[in-house]
C-alpha cells in the first residue's frame, strides 16, 4: 500500500529548481531565496521563457540551481547583461540575482541606469551586509560598527562611510515600477518575500518597468554566528537600518489580486 | 551598388546595418561618435535595437548579454573607451560568443587627444583584457576597406566564436571618400544551438566564462588556442605593393600604410627599388609573409602612428637577418609622405646595420625633428 499518493502531495521541489545540492553554507538564506524564485516561476508558468543572469559573489553558481536558461555576468554587470538580453528578447522573462557587493558597490552604475531606463527586468537583491564569497569583507551595506575582515575594529562611519539603502535610492527613479524590501529571517517574512517576488515578476510581465525585491539575508559563516543566532541578528540589527517596506509600487500592481 | 561620398564612421555603421546587425550598444566618444549617432537614427527605423549605455563598461556588457542570445551584435568606441571595455572583451572571449567591435583609435595615453593614432595596437592586438585569448583584429586604410572589413569582422566573429575588432585610426573614421556599400543582408531568423533564448522544449543552456576547476579551464584555454591556430592558418590578410623587385620593404598598416604608399610611389619615381607590405589582419599577424620578404629584401622600414608597437612583431619576423629601421609619429600626429620618403632615401643612400635597436636610432633622429619644431614655435 502506498503511504503517499499524489493527491496528498503538499510540498515538492519546484520544477524551476534543478535537482542538485547547492554549495551554500549551512544556515545561509540563499537557498530560501532560490526556492522562492523557482516557486514563483512555476506558478506563473514561465520556466521555458525565463533567462536568469547570475552575479559574482556567493551566488556566482546560481545558474547551476535553476532549471532555466542562464548566463553568468561579470562582477556588478548583471543589469547591463540583462538589458542586452531583454532588448533582443522583449517577450522573455529576464531576471538578475545579485548580492550587495555586486549590486551596491561595483555594479552601482549598472543598477542605477537599468532602473533609470525603466529596463523591464526583475532584480533579486540579496543584502547580507557583507562580502561572502571572498571571506567576509566590508560591503557598502555593512552596518555601522559591524566587524568584518576589512573593518576589523568595526565599520567606522567617519572613515568608511555609511550603509547604502538601495531600495530607497532606486524608488526615486521614474523608471522603477516596483521596489520593496523584505526579509528571510522567519516563515512569516519568507511568505511575504515570496509574494513580493511574484509581484516583481508580474510587474515585468505587464511591462511596468524595472522591478526589484531586496531580501535581507544571513551569512552565519562570515558573521561568526550560528544559523539561529544569525536570524536573530538580522532581525535585531539589520531591520532597524533597512526597514521592511514598499518603496514604490506601480498602481497597476497595487490593485492586483493574486 | 553605386559609389557614394561617405564619411568613415557613417560608412562602417551602414555596413554593419547591411551585414544584418540586430543590436548596437555604445557610448559617445570622439572620434567615433558619428557611428553611434548614425545607429541612433538608423536602427530604430529598421525595428532593430539601439541603446546608448551609461558607460563603455555597460555597453560592452550589454553587447555580451545580447550576443548570448545568438543575435548579430556590436559596439564601437575609441581608445579610452576601449580600455574600459577590456573587462567585457575578456568575458566575451572566455564565454566564446561572437561580438564585433570597432575601435576608432585616438592619441594617448590617458585622455590624450582626439586626433588619429595607432597607439592601441598593443592594447588590441596583444591583449588588454585578462587571461589567455586572441581577438581577431583588422585594420582598414580607406573608407572602402573599413566597410568591407566591418562586414567581414561579423562573419569571422561568428565563424570562430570570438571577438573581432576593426581597428580604424581616427582618420579613417573622420574622412570622407567615395566608397561602395554592400547589398542589404536579411536579419538572421535561425539561432545557433548554443544560444540562450529560453529553454522551450529543450534542456536548459548556460553561458559562462567560469571553469572553477583549473583542469577544465585548461581544457577551455586549449580549445581557444586550437581555434586560434585555425584563425592563424585561414585568416591572414595583407596587401603588397611594388614588392616584386623591392630591395627596401616598407611595412605599415592603416593610415600609416596609406601614407607610406605615397612615399613608396615617390621613391619609385626616383628609381629606388622600394615596395610596401600592408598588414590588414594585425591579429593574426602575417609573420610568415614577412619572414619570406625578410629573406629576399635588403632592408625593412616600419612606419606607424605610435612608438613602434607593431615594430616588435616585424622584428620577430625579420629574425635579425636584415637591417630594420623605424619611423613613427605619436600622440595624434600623422606622418606626411615626404617624411617617410626622406627615410627611404636615407636607407637607399646610407649603409645600414642589423645590430642595435631601431627604435633608439629613430628617437635620436626624431629628437632633432622635435627640436626644430620647438624652435619654430
Amino acid at each position: 500500500m502506498e503511504l503517499v499518493t499524489p493527491t496528498q502531495l503538499v510540498y515538492q521541489r519546484p520544477k524551476a529548481l534543478a535537482d542538485v545540492p547547492t554549495h551554500y553554507c549551512p544556515g545561509c538564506t540563499h537557498g530560501v531565496a532560490h526556492r522562492l524564485i523557482a516557486e514563483v516561476i512555476d506558478e506563473i508558468g514561465v520556466r521555458e521563457r525565463t533567462i536568469g543572469v547570475a552575479p559574482v559573489g556567493c551566488s556566482v553558481f546560481a545558474y547551476n540551481y535553476f532549471d532555466c536558461d542562464f548566463v553568468e555576468a561579470a562582477h556588478g554587470r548583471a543589469p547591463a547583461m540583462a538589458t542586452g538580453i531583454k532588448r533582443l528578447l522583449p517577450d522573455r522573462i529576464v531576471f538578475t540575482y545579485q548580492g550587495d557587493g555586486d549590486l551596491a558597490s561595483i555594479g552601482m552604475a549598472e543598477i542605477m541606469h537599468a532602473a533609470a531606463r525603466g529596463e523591464n527586468i526583475t532584480v533579486i537583491f540579496i543584502n547580507n551586509a557583507i562580502y561572502g564569497m571572498t571571506g567576509g569583507q566590508m560591503a557598502p551595506t555593512t552596518l555601522p560598527g559591524q566587524k568584518t575582515t576589512s573593518s576589523p575594529s568595526g565599520r567606522d562611519v567617519e572613515q568608511m562611510g555609511f550603509p547604502v539603502r538601495m531600495s530607497e535610492i532606486l524608488s526615486t527613479l521614474d523608471g522603477v515600477g516596483y521596489v520593496v524590501r523584505r526579509s528571510l529571517h522567519d516563515p512569516k517574512n519568507i511568505r511575504l518575500a515570496k509574494k513580493a517576488i511574484r509581484l516583481a515578476f508580474e510587474a515585468q510581465m505587464r511591462g511596468l518597468g524595472f522591478s526589484m525585491v531586496e531580501l535581507l539575508s544571513t551569512c552565519p559563516t562570515n558573521w561568526g554566528l550560528t544559523p539561529l543566532q544569525a536570524l536573530h541578528w538580522l532581525e535585531e540589527h539589520m531591520i532597524p537600518v533597512y526597514p521592511l517596506d514598499d518603496f514604490k509600487v506601480s498602481p497597476t500592481l497595487a490593485g492586483l489580486r493574486l | 551598388m553605386p559609389r557614394e561620398l561617405l564619411k568613415g564612421n557613417n560608412a562602417m555603421a551602414e555596413a554593419a546595418v547591411r551585414a544584418g546587425v540586430q543590436a548596437y550598444f555604445g557610448y559617445p566618444i570622439t572620434p567615433q561618435t558619428e557611428l553611434l549617432e548614425y545607429m541612433a537614427r538608423r536602427m530604430p527605423e529598421l525595428g532593430r535595437v539601439f541603446l546608448q549605455a551609461e558607460s563603455e563598461v555597460a555597453a560592452i556588457n550589454m553587447v555580451y548579454g545580447a550576443a548570448c542570445t545568438g543575435a548579430r551584435v556590436m559596439s564601437s568606441s575609441s581608445s579610452p573607451g576601449v580600455s574600459l571595455m577590456m573587462e567585457g572583451i575578456s568575458y566575451i572571449a572566455g564565454t566564446e560568443v561572437p561580438v564585433m567591435l570597432i575601435d576608432v583609435v585616438r592619441g594617448g595615453p590617458g585622455l590624450g587627444n582626439i586626433a588619429p593614432s595607432q597607439g592601441d595596437y598593443n592594447q588590441i592586438v596583444h591583449g588588454g583584457g585578462h587571461g589567455d585569448y586572441h581577438p581577431i583584429v583588422l585594420a582598414p586604410s580607406s573608407v572602402q576597406e573599413a566597410i568591407d572589413l566591418t562586414v567581414l569582422a561579423f562573419d569571422l566573429a561568428e565563424k570562430y566564436l570570438t571577438i573581432a575588432i576593426v581597428m580604424a585610426d581616427g582618420s579613417i573614421g573622420q574622412m570622407m571618400e567615395p566608397a561602395e556599400l554592400p547589398e542589404m543582408q536579411p536579419v538572421r531568423s535561425q539561432y545557433p544551438d548554443w544560444s540562450v533564448r529560453g529553454a522551450q522544449g529543450r534542456e536548459r543552456r548556460i553561458l559562462s566564462s567560469i571553469y572553477i576547476d583549473p583542469k577544465d579551464e585548461e581544457v577551455a584555454n586549449f580549445r581557444l588556442m586550437e581555434r586560434w591556430n585555425q584563425i592563424q592558418m585561414n585568416e591572414i590578410r595583407y596587401k603588397e605593393y611594388y614588392l616584386e623587385d623591392a630591395q627596401i620593404v616598407v611595412v605599415g598598416f592603416g593610415t600609416a600604410g596609406r601614407v607610406a604608399l605615397s612615399a613608396v610611389r615617390a621613391a619609385r619615381a626616383e628609381g629606388i627599388p622600394v615596395g610596401l607590405f600592408r598588414p590588414i589582419s594585425l591579429s593574426p599577424f602575417p609573420y610568415k609573409q614577412l619572414e619570406e620578404l625578410a629573406g629576399r629584401a635588403e632592408a625593412i622600414l616600419v612606419t606607424e602612428m605610435n612608438s613602434g608597437q607593431m615594430l616588435e612583431d616585424v622584428l620577430r619576423a625579420a629574425k635579425g637577418r636584415l637591417p630594420v629601421e623605424f619611423y613613427g609619429r605619436m600622440g595624434g600626429m600623422m606622418p606626411f609622405p615626404d617624411e617617410i620618403l626622406t627615410e627611404i632615401q636615407r636607407m637607399a643612400r646610407q649603409p645600414l646595420v642589423i645590430d642595435g635597436d631601431p627604435r633608439q636610432r629613430w628617437m635620436e633622429r626624431f629628437s632633432k625633428v622635435l627640436d626644430l619644431e620647438r624652435a619654430r614655435n
